[in-house]
């Protein structure tokens, strides 16, 4: 079984959706959860209508189906998750407090979690306060770093304590009953019902089911707990780490996975590492100790390792054991530098220029108005781009031109327009969804001055460095000692993507010899390597990635296909695919197993466990590093070896997840007091006004939901697909996608004009009137749903209002994601006014909202009336 | 097996236009109970062969925007919203607050546009009637209006939905009467079994127009010009497969020897009967139809109408022998009678 929620697999993700059609020629059965019906649903065995922001609440309820009906997969959760792990007596439930945890912070809206620790782990368990944590995103960190827990912890294998995580769990999630999910979410019970059945049925010993979610999770004020949430039920049903389960995080673009495991984040170094902090990490052991947390267990004990081998790779022959491997020249976070921090700042002219790559902005990123006055607020800005995109000519042919906010002879923006290669025009690698690293051949040479991003950095670097060679000021040693050779060829003297995959896998110095794996790095400067999760690919000199054997002439698992991270492993966890003794939890989904004879791990993937470490292992009482994971646990990167049903820290708005309504919502939290998750990223700048939700008053004002996404046919904001005509012209128009229900009820007629006002902005599309939209019932009123694409600009063959221009800034806290997946506004017929009307019709939803001020919802609710429940 | 050079009944065509030990016949199997409506194969056939924009303009027929085969669309993928019910799938909508169908009703609005694409005849607005009845199935009972929610759930509410897409393209047609009519030869048979238009020997003459019973090929606009499908004849000398079917990412679009390519389709739908998909049925497969069977065939979730594919197409010239039968005898009767005037009025 396949569960998709939160994903419009076909359509985003149409060559991963052939795996799909693949299982379900074999027989699997697919479900999607969405919104709108869209062609993932037409090709599913079932659909589940649901209203936008309510998916914990739809999770919440089969965790509570699974738990009350015993369900679990019983050994798996015993042995391999902290069901039995006893949570200390301080803890506080949202069951007890109307929906916020122990340890709320009035202050700072945020959480002390030291209540939420396991019973006899010391108190001092959190080691940065909280609020910095938000600010630098830094709760995703700890979930993959494995947060700072001692290993020893205290159990009850019989699951009675009530304080253990599994009697934990069953009462928080008691109020989500099929009654409650047809409440919050609008689905009808028995839908609700079959969903739950079918993936209950799907699990177990003999059987696993996948699920798969994207942005339609992540992106919303509570997005990493939904993808806890969806992680419990998998790890409750003995889907994580097995054949045919897991979690499935589709990524939106080519190489968007490669772009976190080699960052374009201000929060973190390649590998995971985190970005050092000006306060947190002065020095390079206390920033180690950071990662590593001394005396505890699991992977992240070699960080130090890891780190240098990461500045030995920057800095080469001058980073030293005696200078700290010049951790002295890292760059420091002093706060939140995050894109949507920045955009307010260019606004408030603290950020001067910008170099914008692969990026679009002005219509890709949430509340566009204010991306646009940022951009033209700066002293320069540089794009480089396939096309000239908006984010390019926003000063000229924005919206705000035609407002009167930014007259082009005015706009102090200076922007250089540089020509990129595309990808056909440049080698190198996509690593994509699975972790698997695949190389790219270059195919064609780049049209006129069009070049690599890998040319363009390495020559930006090499020109500054010469400008900068008979510079004696210590602020430019940082740039002149580092390691900056990198052979090139060609007329254009492109550097070797080659030399630089070579450096990230690591070699050893002395001989140059490319590192096999991240065992063989040491922490004493004699090995480099770049990013240490990489390193393999590299092996033997041969460009690992680049392999391309087909499938057919290799076993089900491929693994000569491309070059997986870590070890070129394709599940990880897969430990998990045998019983604690090391066989296989059924011959049906063998895997990964404990060979007896040859007292070793093997099977048909490469096993995510020590090779010899026998199931029987178990480690000293004061052991720690990878020494501290027993033979049976198989999540080695988190410190008790478990997987997190309950989070005793680490994750920034709660050990479990709750339902919290989107920051815009036209419906009050049916299950706590608390209405919208009271952690969030709240940034009160003048220009990001929301619009009202319950328990304010004039949320009425706003009653509609509107969601937006893709369409296969266009690329996120249209850049490379509105630019090209044989894609341009199979979706030319901006539209709004509304149910006949909604058209009665608005006036809406089909392909005629319709527009959208929310306290930010007003746009016009033309108006789709479909049967694949519905009203739902939600709390016994009606609620209706909208859908946008949100492609359109107004550059390239086919142009429109974008849809991003509706939302405002909310964001997540511990990733710093904005909710940018849902919103509420009004919608009406006809076009939009013209001109300096525009902003009078926005004013005037304001004001009939209650509040000409910036307006911004109270973080915390649990003062209102009671809900009854 | 009729006679060689016959114009109607099966036959292998390439052997049958003079061929000495031909290739097999290749084709086109489309299994549209997999298509997700991704449109790659328009846009892989459009970039491999060139085939220039067709209009920008939204139709409003569901996410259908190219409306047709054209000389500037090859492969053009239908979208049908539809209020029935799915063979594999539980009703999409059941218990929910919502009135009855309007899909009938937007098609019928979609119906009536058109977009300039550039060709002759191209895209003129087709029958609003016609439209609400594709999108209601086979069962339509006039078009209904719509009311406001709440009210409509229960036994008036819709329940059932479906959203079918299918990626239509020249049919390749074993006695092809585009080829038949033509004057200059410019469109030919060729070793594969294929029907592939000489773009530097078309005269414009439009003959193939009228004589195609599927309607797929026209005329380019300026150019004059027939231009359609060519099944990748140039990827086919080369061993490839046509661009279209090795874009499909679900294999809907499916390349290969058409005698295969029937027996896996047949196989297909006897799976789908099984997994309780009864309306499944194979459309263009039968040697022994119309047009002597398609080299380009479908797999189709309902009647053939509904995807705008004529449910009984006859190739054009079939009749062509005996209306010049019935021509040679007509004359000789006018002549005879002729005759016998000039000779009978004499005693």
């Amino acid at each position: 079984m396949i569960v998709i929620q939160g994903s419009n697999m076909a359509e985003a993700h149409p060559v991963g959706f052939q795996w799909v059609m693949e299982a379900k020629r074999r027989g699997a059965k697919v479900f999607h959860v969405d919104p709108r019906f869209t062609r993932t649903s037409a090709l599913a065995d079932a659909y589940l209508p649901i209203r936008a922001g309510t998916d914990i609440a739809l999770l919440g309820g089969v965790i509570r189906y699974i738990l009350n009906n015993d369900l679990d997969f019983r050994e798996y959760v015993v042995a391999y998750t902290n069901a039995a792990t006893i949570v200390t007596e301080e803890y506080a439930d949202t069951e007890d407090l109307h929906g916020l945890f122990s340890g709320f912070n009035n202050d700072n809206a945020s959480y002390d979690q030291a209540s939420w620790r396991y019973e006899g782990h010391p108190q001092d368990a959190t080691t940065r306060d909280t609020e910095t944590q938000r600010e630098t995103a830094a709760g995703l960190e700890h979930e993959s770093h494995g947060a700072p827990v001692g290993g020893e912890t205290e159990r009850d294998e019989t699951l009675q304590h009530p304080r253990c995580v599994y009697q934990i769990l069953k009462r928080h999630y008691a109020r989500y009953t099929p009654e409650m999910v047809e409440r919050v979410c609008g689905i009808p019970q028995e839908k609700f019902l079959e969903l739950a059945q079918a993936w209950a049925a799907n699990s177990g010993r003999e059987r696993t089911s996948m699920l798969v979610y994207s942005v339609g999770w992540t992106q919303h004020s509570v997005g990493v707990q939904y993808i806890r949430a969806g992680a419990i039920i998998q790890l409750l049903l003995g889907n994580v780490g097995r054949p045919g389960g897991g979690v499935m995080a589709l990524r939106g673009h080519a190489s968007i996975q490669g772009s976190t495991d080699i960052p374009t984040l201000f929060n973190l170094l390649p590998g995971y590492l985190p970005m050092p902090h000006h306060a947190d990490h002065p020095s390079f052991d206390e920033w180690v100790d950071s990662i590593r947390h001394p005396g505890q267990k699991g992977f992240w004990g070699n960080a130090r390792t890891y780190g240098v081998n990461l500045l030995k790779a920057y800095w080469g022959d001058a980073a030293t054991a005696d200078n700290d491997y010049c951790y002295g020249y890292m760059p420091r976070m002093t706060g939140d530098h995050g894109t949507y921090q920045q955009v307010l700042n260019m606004i408030d002219g603290k950020i001067k220029g910008y170099f914008l790559l692969g990026q679009n902005p002005a219509v890709g990123s949430a509340h566009g108005r204010a991306q646009r006055l940022g951009m033209a607020n700066l002293d320069w800005l540089v794009v480089r781009d396939l096309f000239m995109i908006e984010s390019a000519t926003f000063w000229q042919n924005g919206p705000e031109v035609a407002t009167g906010e930014i007259v082009p002879q005015e706009c102090r923006t200076e922007v250089f327009f540089l020509p990129a290669a595309s990808h056909v025009e440049k080698e190198g690698t996509f690593t994509q969804t699975q972790r698997l690293l695949q190389w790219r051949e270059k195919a064609v040479d780049a049209p006129g001055d069009a070049r690599s991003e890998l040319w363009f950095f390495y020559h930006l670097g090499r020109v500054i460095r010469e400008r900068l060679a008979s510079s004696t000021r210590v602020r430019d040693r940082a740039l002149l000692d580092l390691n900056w050779n990198y052979p090139t060829h060609g007329p254009h003297a492109e550097p070797s993507a080659e030399s630089v995959l070579r450096e990230i896998n690591g070699y050893d110095v002395a001989t140059g010899r490319p590192l096999s794996s991240f065992t063989e790095m040491k922490d004493d400067g004699s090995t480099v390597g770049g990013c240490w999760i990489y390193t393999g690919v590299y092996a033997d000199g041969v460009n690992q990635a680049a392999r391309r054997k087909p499938g057919a002439e290799q076993s089900l698992v491929a693994p000569e296909w491309g070059w997986a991270w870590p070890a070129n492993r394709r599940i990880l966890y897969n430990r998990a695919s045998a019983d604690p003794d090391g066989n296989p939890w059924s011959e049906r989904k063998r895997y990964v197993w404990w060979d007896a004879d040859k007292q070793e791990w093997t099977g048909y993937d490469v096993p995510d466990f020590e090779k010899n470490k026998p199931p029987s292992y178990r480690p000293a009482r004061d052991a720690s590093g990878v020494a501290g994971i027993a033979g049976d646990d198989p999540f080695i990167l988190q410190g008790d070896g478990k997987g997190w049903l309950y989070a005793p820290t680490g994750v920034l708005d709660g050990p479990l997840p709750s339902h919290y309504e989107p920051v815009e919502s036209p419906v009050r939290n049916p299950l706590y007091q608390q209405q919208a998750n009271p952690t969030r990223k709240v940034y009160t700048h003048p220009i990001n006004t929301l619009n009202p939700s319950p328990p304010e008053p004039y949320s009425e004002v706003f009653p509609y939901v509107f969601t937006v996404s893709r369409l296969t046919e266009h690329h996120t904001a249209g850049g490379m697909s509105r630019t090209v005509s044989p894609l341009a012209e199979l979706q030319p128009e901006m539209f709004v996608e509304v149910s006949p229900e909604l058209a009665v009820e608005r006036g809406l007629t089909h392909l005629g004009w319709a527009h959208l006002v929310t306290a930010r902005a007003a746009i016009e599309a033309k108006v789709l009137v479909t049967d694949r939209l519905t009203p739902l019932r939600v709390d016994d009123r009606i609620i209706h749903q909208v859908w946008l694409p949100y492609h359109f600009g107004f550059e390239g063959l086919v142009t429109g209002d974008s849809a991003n221009d509706l939302f405002g800034i909310s964001l997540d806290p511990n990733v710093l994601i904005q909710e940018s997946k849902v919103g509420t506004c009004d919608i009406r017929s006809g076009r939009r006014p013209r001109g300096p009307q525009l902003l009078d019709l926005v004013v005037d939803y304001r004001r009939r909202s209650g509040d000409l001020n910036p307006h911004y919802p109270p973080q915390v609710t649990t003062d209102g009336p009671d809900q009854e429940v | 097996m009729p006679h060689a050079n016959a114009l109607y009944g099966p036959l292998d065509p390439a052997p049958d236009a003079g061929y000495e030990d031909a290739p097999p016949r290749m084709g086109f199997f489309t299994d549209t109970s997999v298509c997700i409506g991704c449109k790659a194969c328009e846009v892989a056939c459009k970039e491999w062969n060139g085939v220039p924009q067709s209009g920008l303009d939204m139709l409003g027929m569901s996410y259908d925007n190219t409306g047709a085969l054209t000389a500037n669309s090859w492969r053009h993928v239908a979208f049908i919203e539809q209020p029935r019910p799915v063979g594999w799938a539980t009703p999409a909508f059941e218990g929910n607050p919502d009135g009855p169908a309007v899909s009938p009703a937007t098609a019928a609005v979609g119906a009536r546009t058109s977009a300039d694409t550039g060709t002759e005849p191209g895209l003129p607005p087709g029958s609003p009637v016609a439209a609400a009845r594709m999108s209601a199935g086979p069962d339509f009972l006039g078009m209904p209006g719509t009311q406001p929610p709440g009210r409509g759930s229960g036994a008036q509410g819709r329940t059932d939905f479906r959203w079918l897409m299918a990626s239509d393209v020249c049919k390749h047609c074993t006695h092809a009467a585009c080829l038949d009519v033509c004057p200059t030869g410019s469109l030919f048979r060729t070793e594969f079994g294929t029907v592939v238009v000489q773009e530097d020997i078309c005269n414009g003459c439009g003959y193939c127009v009228s004589a195609c019973p599927y309607g797929v090929i026209d005329q380019r606009k300026g150019d004059g010009r027939a231009w359609k499908c060519t099944l990748c004849y140039d990827r086919l000398g080369a061993g490839m497969t046509p661009a279209c079917a090795q874009a499909c990412p679900t294999e809907s679009i499916q390349y290969g020897p058409v005698r295969e390519l029937r027996e896996r389709a047949a196989a297909r739908v006897e799976v789908l009967h099984e997994r309780g998909v009864p309306e499944a049925r194979l459309y263009g497969h039968d040697p022994d139809d119309g047009v002597g069977g398609d080299g380009a065939f479908f797999l189709l979730l309902d009647e053939p109408e509904v995807y705008g594919l004529p449910p009984d197409p006859v190739v054009t010239t079939r009749d062509l022998p005996k209306m010049w039968k019935h021509a040679g005898l007509a004359a000789l009767a006018i002549t005879a009678a002729t005759v016998f005037g000039f000779l009978g009025g004499r005693p």
